[in-house]
């Protein structure tokens, strides 16, 4: 491998800002601030830790396996460390920074508090394995966890490993998957809404069971008489998103239900929307028989950047005995267990009057801990009335802003009445060729992170709003005087929307020339 | 509620301006029979942040902290020492309160982060191209063996019997629903791996053998004859690694002719956390099985100014795009411990993880002298690099564990809590050495060890 550090970077000096007329020297802005690769700036020999330097003397027991050849790696100091990732992170748009109304996702405020939490040495530096003895603390976080999350959707049980949602349907599917074939019962088909999101029908193909869509009625729900009339003895599963994906709850859930479970099928709900009804309705008064529910969305663990997320599956009493090991459990005497693949058979006969049929492990160790702490700090905080509150508060968020704009933008389902936590929007008045994607760069200028776009794939153009609970009247209403500016550019037809932005750290990029010649990793230039 | 910014009088103004008399008429489409008439019974009300505070240090107290007492636990999670400016960086709100990258131009900090991420892995790996992350190494040796099947057409996978069980476990739980067919078995107590008998179970069948690297028992060894076995008959060669640190003490993976590198990375920056969240490391030697990989990738690419910017790229193969076509059904990933891994990785650089890794090669040389010392225990390997198996004579090694932490050290992981039912391994204790343990540490491990041993004879 290449020296690395011989790449010659140099900082970008041609750079003038929207209106071509100021340059500065070194490509900076004041407080926005180019920073080269890691690889350009860091070198071998530099290192921001301090160890005690290798003896090449020393004995070693490697056997024959001692490296010879460089990583490839390189060093920064701590200040240049800290400086690098300070500087890259002034590129980001988060929560903290304003309001990010990314539908489907929640993104509401991440408290403190949780962090605090989660870094309690009696939670971050506890290994897996330790003796039982040792950990009954965070046996403890597990099972008042689940005991919130199985009060809050009035379901039986509740699988705490899954790792994200699309790892908590898989759960869900497998957990249907496994109750099918104990009875014998070899279905083949999962019947997904078009609206629902990718991850449905990815999940249900990839535990082997063939897709079929259903389709929505022009109100945007589940056409109860298509999916009726589709039911029948091949049909495993039903993946069911309420609220669903145009932010409309779905009314007839229960008589879905009931005649899923008439045909012999299982109801998986897809709880990616549960912030618009946790604390005020339970799933499992609806007949669901599995949800997973996305910590990180509801119950504000912080999305990251991409994660980590948690995923625990809740489950209905005819699902409990197929759930993925391990679990915990408390016993008569007060002690918390941690039921692993040696003792689940033992502890189901004494203490739950059957053998457990669990379809497995899906993870190493016990799930997302860290997100287990922080989610019921999140909980604890709020209570059962704070719950309800953030349910109703996320709604009538999302409805003021329906109202506010359904008479300047397409609103294809404002006639179905009150939307639950999101408030869904279409470009079909759109002019000059301007697109969504238009509309939504422009956003960026604004000062908002644009909402979700061309999702659900029902909805032309879709915008997809959630505004969540955490935001103050005072920013919805910038927000909406903000999207009403653009929407009315967008449907004049309004040529400049097709650069924007033009403030953010960068303009738009090329995402075709990304895929068609792949660069995923630094290589070091000739020099 | 400290959380819920608006007022009653903003709820009273957006009702109106919404035309609704009340908040529940905007729940009109709940039916009766789920309408709650009040927060739900059975849970407690709203609480104070010195309340909730108070409550969760009373649960936290009452877990051992690892770096309390003279620690020993590995088995695919280890102590490792986190530079304070790691936690500082991951703290940033940017970081922690941003979402997956779709809109790239204002999430160039992530892009920019996850593009050296991948950089950092593939070459760690002695990989061509990684991805910006997966659950956790289990989740991600599952996804490789079904990454094997795509790419070879063919549906079995032989594990080695040295690979971590619950690796195994959950590789043999999916298996299960995709018709995908698992050959594995327990390890043998030896001093090498049998990788002969590994290879011998190779066949035209074989979509991929997975070998664990350095393995459950802590062996390490030279893979290059099963990775030539393996391409012999058509098949790839998955290596795991549950150790990314080792890696700067030993060949690299792709070094010996690993096709898909993957494995935990929860060591470097991460921290124990009780299992979790941890971080998936997914690699390939050949770039040409990029468009096989799962998961989020990132690319480089130039802005409408032709400036260099980075994208989530080559997203035809996921969910959001492909559905039921998709390589996997990934949405959410370790975004936030791939940053971790980065600003560790970043902190050490080349001399670093040098440097790091030898320190925890020399104190484990230093453990596994020091307990083989001990009347009635004898080590395992011949190869280690921080980690080791030792017997313990006519012992079950987990009730010596148990009997360690009742006299407050927590001294390994017992084969047998890994294995239930596999009887020789009952007596086999998996000891762990890092950077942070203490030539005391090992004393003592030895001293009470020792004295455990002396009380059961007598």
């Amino acid at each position: 491998m290449n020296a690395p550090n011989k790449s010659g970077w140099k900082p970008q000096m041609e750079v003038a800002d929207a209106t071509g007329e100021h340059v500065t020297t070194t490509g900076n802005r004041a407080l926005m601030l180019e920073e080269p690769l890691l690889f350009e700036i860091g070198h071998a020999e530099t290192t921001g830790v301090d160890l005690p330097e290798v003896d090449p003397n020393a004995a070693t027991r490697l056997g024959s396996l001692k490296r010879e050849e460089p990583i490839g790696l390189v060093g920064l100091t701590e200040p240049e460390t800290v400086r690098h990732y300070t500087r890259l992170s002034r590129q980001n748009y988060g929560i903290d920074l304003g309001f990010f109304p990314l539908g489907s996702c929640t993104m509401k405020h991440n408290p403190r508090l949780n962090e605090k939490m989660a870094r309690l040495p009696g939670f971050a530096d506890v290994h897996p394995l330790q003796p039982v003895s040792t950990i009954q603390g965070a046996l403890e976080v597990m099972n008042e966890l689940a005991h919130w999350l199985i009060d809050l959707t009035g379901m039986h049980s509740v699988a705490m490993s899954p790792k994200a949602g699309a790892h908590g349907e898989l759960c869900g599917i497998l957990s249907i998957r496994a109750a099918l074939e104990a009875r014998g019962d070899a279905r083949e088909v999962v019947l997904v809404p078009e609206s629902a999101h990718g991850t449905n029908p990815a999940t249900a193909a990839f535990a082997n069971y063939r897709v079929e869509n259903i389709p929505a009625t022009p109100q945007g729900r589940v056409d109860l008489e298509a999916l009726k009339a589709r039911l029948g003895p091949d049909v495993a599963a039903v993946m069911i998103t309420n609220p669903n994906t145009c932010g409309l709850f779905e009314p007839d859930l229960r008589e879905i239900s009931d005649a899923v479970h008439a045909a012999g099928g299982f109801v998986y709900c897809d709880g990616a929307n549960f912030n618009a009804i946790v604390g005020k309705v339970r799933p499992g008064d609806l007949g669901v028989d599995a949800m997973h529910i996305n910590l990180h969305k509801t119950f504000s663990t912080p999305h990251g950047g991409g994660g980590p997320g948690s995923g625990p599956v809740v489950l209905s009493e005819a699902l409990a005995p197929f759930a993925p090991l391990p679990y915990t459990a408390r016993t008569a005497d007060g002690v918390v267990h941690l039921i692993e693949e040696e003792q689940a058979d033992e502890f189901a006969r004494e203490h739950f009057g059957g053998e457990l049929s669990s379809f497995g492990r899906m993870t190493a160790f016990h799930g997302q801990m860290g997100m287990f702490t922080r989610a019921l700090t999140y909980m604890l905080s709020h209570g059962a009335d704070g719950l309800k509150q953030v349910a109703e508060d996320a709604v009538l968020n999302a409805n003021y802003i329906l109202r506010s704009l359904e008479d300047v933008l397409h609103a294809p389902f404002a006639d179905s009445g009150p939307c639950m936590h999101e408030a869904l929007f279409g470009d079909k008045d759109f002019g000059g060729g301007l697109t969504t994607l238009d509309l939504a760069k422009g956003m960026i200028d604004e000062g908002f992170h644009p909402m979700t776009v061309y999702f659900p794939l029902v909805v032309h153009g879709a915008m997809l709003v959630e505004p969540t609970e955490t935001e103050s009247k005072a920013s919805i209403d910038q927000f909406i005087t903000a999207f009403r500016s653009l929407a009315e550019r967008a449907i004049a037809g309004d040529e400049s929307l097709k650069q924007a932005p033009y403030f953010a750290p960068r303009r738009r990029l090329d995402e075709t020339a990304a895929a068609r010649k792949p660069k995923l990793k630094w290589e070091p230039q000739e020099v | 509620m400290r959380y819920l910014p608006l007022t009653d009088t903003d709820r009273g103004d957006m009702l109106a301006k919404i035309g609704a008399d009340n908040i529940d008429d905007l729940f009109v489409d709940v039916p009766e029979v789920a309408r709650l008439d009040g927060p739900i019974r059975g849970l407690p009300m709203h609480a104070s942040e010195m309340a909730v505070e108070r409550h969760m240090k009373r649960l936290a107290g009452k877990n051992t902290v690892a770096g309390d007492v003279p620690f020993f636990l590995g088995a695919g999670a280890y102590r490792h020492h986190v530079p304070a400016s790691v936690d500082t960086v991951i703290q940033r709100g940017e970081f922690l309160t941003a979402y997956t990258p779709y809109q790239p131009e204002i999430a160039q900090g992530t892009l920019q982060m996850l593009f050296e991420f991948q950089t950092q892995v593939a070459n760690l790996y002695g990989c061509a191209v990684a991805n910006a992350s997966l659950y956790d190494g289990s989740t991600a040796c599952w996804e490789a063996v079904a990454m094997a099947t795509r790419v070879t057409k063919k549906n079995r996978a032989v594990l080695s019997g040295a690979l971590h069980p619950h690796y195994s476990e959950v590789v043999k739980t999916m298996a299960q629903f995709t018709g995908d067919v698992i050959a594995d078995s327990a390890p043998a107590i030896q001093a090498e791996p049998d990788l002969e008998g590994l290879t011998s179970r190779i066949d035209e069948e074989t979509a991929c053998v997975v070998v664990q690297y350095p393995d459950i028992l802590g062996r390490i060894s030279d893979l290059s004859a099963v990775a030539e076995a393996a391409h012999a008959k058509g098949a790839l060669l998955v290596v795991v690694n549950t150790e990314p640190v080792a890696l700067g003490a030993i060949k690299s993976p792709g070094e010996m002719g690993a096709d898909i590198v993957v494995g935990e990375g929860q060591s470097i920056g991460v921290g124990l956390q009780f299992g979790g969240p941890y971080l998936g490391l997914f690699a390939v030697r050949d770039p040409k099985h990029v468009r096989q990989m799962p998961g989020r990738l990132c690319g480089e690419t130039v802005d409408a100014e032709g400036k260099r910017g980075f994208v989530l790229t080559l997203s035809t193969r996921e969910q959001h795009i492909r559905r039921e076509k998709a390589t996997s059904n990934i949405c959410t990933n370790s975004g936030l411990c791939a940053l971790a891994f980065s600003v560790h990785m970043t902190l050490l650089g080349e001399k670093g993880m040098r440097e790091l890794a030898a320190e925890n090669h020399r104190l484990a040389c230093i453990a596994a002298d020091r307990l083989a010392k001990v009347p009635g225990v004898s080590l395992l390997n011949n190869a280690f690099f921080n980690e080791f198996t030792i017997m313990l004579d006519g012992k079950p090694a987990r009730d010596v564990v148990r009997a360690l932490a009742d006299r407050g050290v927590l001294g390994g992981v017992s084969l047998g809590r890994l294995y239930p039912g596999v009887e020789r391994l009952q007596q086999a204790l998996l000891v762990a050495v890092t950077e942070t343990t203490t030539e005391d540490d090992i004393e003592t491990l030895a001293t009470e060890l020792e004295a455990l041993i002396k009380e059961d004879a007598q």
